[in-house]
């Protein structure tokens, strides 16, 4: 996937997104807080965050829940499907609520979505619908163990 | 009895939390005063709780998740390894320690279509910084590790981030 780094980022935008991937405070004021960090307003820091998130720079913030940790399920799922046949089955799996998100990827197992519903038995039955809707297997591969999590991209 | 139904209550609370900051931490300067508002608690609870959530695990931060390909990092290598599952763990846990490696997971194999049973992401600005650190995740491998490749992702088609019901 090819995309060019977005020029449109001042310096104080790149200091907010690497700040802001960081742990955000548990205080009264915590935008305050960090815009002093950062040598500027809280007024400004909430205008820009607001236009990172609406231009699509940041996908989310606020708390990053640990889905098994809270009960959940979770799968990373993988399916073949051909590629004249590949927009058509994207957009009926996309149309679940439980896939979360979802990749093409260069490989033969060429759709990679993560699956993330609040019980087991939940997941297993979302599987079967998207074999059912599709007509193409599903390939479960929860995880069995976690050695590390840790996003950070420096802007 | 009584701190069964304390704990049944905060329960109910912590669910009530995730579901009004599952989609964002509103944008205003006391954000947790307006959680609190709008869930009928205190906002030192809504702090406590989630102070909470993060010392055990479940909220893993509270932060931002850029879209790392508009930062520049349009190379995206799931790297996935057939590795023998005496040594998976230990190994898994080195690699974990790389300070360029995002995820790193343990996942069943689907023989004999699909081999691998250990998952490591690696984010770059080129293939060849990718390539790069994926080299030095397979030293690390050594002999345990009997193949690998590099799923390049081609287009994101969907990223709502994970949502619970009402």
């Amino acid at each position: 996937m090819e995309s060019a780094p977005d020029t449109s980022l001042d310096d104080l935008d790149r200091r907010i997104i690497n700040r802001l991937q960081k742990s955000f405070p548990l205080t009264d004021r915590p935008y305050q807080s960090v815009a002093a960090e950062l040598d500027t307003t809280e007024q400004e820091l909430l205008q820009r965050l607001q236009r990172l998130l609406d231009d699509g720079i940041l996908t989310r913030f606020g708390p990053l829940f640990n889905a098994e940790r809270l009960g959940g399920a979770l799968s990373l799922c993988a399916m073949k499907i051909p590629p004249e046949k590949f927009d058509e089955v994207a957009a009926q799996v996309n149309e679940f609520d439980e896939v979360a998100h979802n990749y093409e990827r260069e490989h033969a197992l060429n759709m990679w979505f993560v699956l993330a519903t609040e019980t087991e038995h939940e997941k297993q039955q979302a599987l079967r619908r998207i074999e059912q809707a599709t007509g193409y297997p599903v390939y479960d591969m929860p995880k069995q163990r976690e050695y590390y999590v840790g996003l950070y991209f420096e802007a | 009895m009584l701190a069964q139904q304390e704990s049944g209550d905060m329960q109910e609370l912590d669910r009530k939390l995730v579901l009004a900051t599952q989609t964002g931490l509103p944008l205003v300067p006391r954000p947790y005063d307006a959680i609190a508002d709008e869930l009928g608690v205190d906002a030192e609870l809504v702090r406590q709780r989630l102070q909470t959530m993060l010392s055990d695990g479940r909220v893993r931060r509270i932060g931002a998740v850029p879209n790392h390909y508009r930062l520049g990092y349009s190379a995206n290598g799931m790297s996935v390894w057939d590795v023998d599952d005496a040594q998976v763990d230990e190994i898994g846990a080195r690699i974990g320690g790389l300070d360029f490696v995002s995820h790193c997971y343990r996942r069943p194999r689907h023989l004999p279509d699909w081999p691998y049973n250990f998952f490591a992401m690696a984010h770059g600005k080129s293939r060849d910084e990718v390539e790069e650190k994926v080299g030095q995740i397979a030293k690390i491998m050594g002999h345990a590790c009997r193949r690998h490749e590099i799923l390049y992702s081609k287009r994101i088609l969907k990223k709502t981030g994970m949502r619970i019901g009402g």
